[in-house]
C-alpha cells in the first residue's frame, strides 16, 4: 500500500487528495490510476505534471514499499 | 527563515522585526505580494502547499540565493489556506552588506516563488473557480536568472 497524494487541479479531477493504493511500482500505480478515470489519466500525462516519491521529485520509475508516499504535482504557482 | 502561515500577517511588523538588532547589515530589501480583487472577479484565493516538500523546495532556492548574492539573512512568509483580496499572500525580506545584493536576491526569490515553489492556487469568483498556473511572463522572469552568472 502506497499513500497517494493529489494536488491542485489533479485533486479536483480525481475527487480525492489522499488515498492508499496497492501497487508494486510507480508505473504500475500510474497504470492503475489511468484505468480509473480517462480524464484523470489525460491530466496526469499533461505538460508540467511532476511526480514526487517520498517528497523527492522522481524521473522514471521506482519500486514502492508499504510506507511509500507518491505525490502528483501539477504546474506550481506561488505568490 | 521560511514560514507557511494559515492566518493573515502584518508585513510592516515582520519587516521591523527582521531589521532589528542588525549592526553589520547595510541593506534590507523587501517585497509584499497582495491578493488582487480583479475588479470583483476574485472573491477568494485558495493556496495549497505540500507540507514538508514545500518548505524543503523553498529552502533549496533560499540557499542558492544566500550563496549567489552573499545574503546575511532572509525571511520568506507565504500564506496557505483561504485568502481574501487585499490580504498579503507572500513576503520576502533580504539582508546584505550593500543594496544591490539585497534588491537582486529579493527579485530572484520572488521569481522562483512565482513559478517553481510547490504551491497551487485556486481563484474563486462569481463565475466559479479556476486553478492558476504560471503565466508566460512568470517563466520569462525566471529565465533571466539562468543566463546571468
Amino acid at each position: 500500500m502506497a499513500r497517494v497524494l493529489m494536488f491542485g487541479r489533479l485533486a479536483d479531477l480525481a475527487g480525492w487528495r489522499d488515498r492508499l493504493i496497492e501497487a508494486p511500482t510507480v508505473s504500475a500505480l500510474r497504470a492503475h490510476l489511468d484505468s480509473l478515470d480517462a480524464q484523470l489519466a489525460e491530466a496526469l500525462a499533461g505538460p508540467g505534471v511532476q511526480v514526487a516519491l517520498d517528497q523527492v521529485l522522481l524521473r522514471g520509475d521506482a519500486p514502492l514499499n508499504p510506507n511509500s508516499e507518491v505525490a502528483f504535482l501539477p504546474p506550481m504557482s506561488g505568490g | 527563515m521560511i514560514r507557511l502561515l494559515q492566518q493573515s500577517f502584518d508585513p510592516g511588523a515582520e519587516l521591523s522585526a527582521f531589521c532589528q538588532g542588525r549592526q553589520e547589515v547595510g541593506a534590507v530589501a523587501s517585497f509584499t505580494g497582495i491578493a488582487r480583487a480583479e475588479q470583483g472577479r476574485t472573491e477568494t484565493l485558495e493556496l495549497e502547499a505540500y507540507p514538508g516538500f514545500t518548505e524543503a523546495a523553498i529552502g533549496e532556492i533560499a540557499r542558492e540565493a544566500e550563496t549567489r548574492f552573499g545574503l546575511q539573512a532572509y525571511l520568506i512568509l507565504h500564506r496557505v489556506g483561504t485568502i481574501a483580496p487585499g490580504e498579503p499572500i507572500v513576503f520576502v525580506a533580504t539582508a546584505s552588506a550593500h543594496r544591490r545584493e539585497a534588491f537582486e536576491a529579493c527579485d530572484f526569490l520572488m521569481d522562483y516563488l512565482k513559478s517553481r515553489a510547490p504551491f497551487w492556487k485556486k481563484e474563486t469568483g462569481p463565475d466559479g473557480s479556476r486553478w492558476i498556473e504560471p503565466r508566460a511572463s512568470d517563466l520569462t522572469d525566471l529565465a533571466r536568472w539562468e543566463t546571468k552568472p
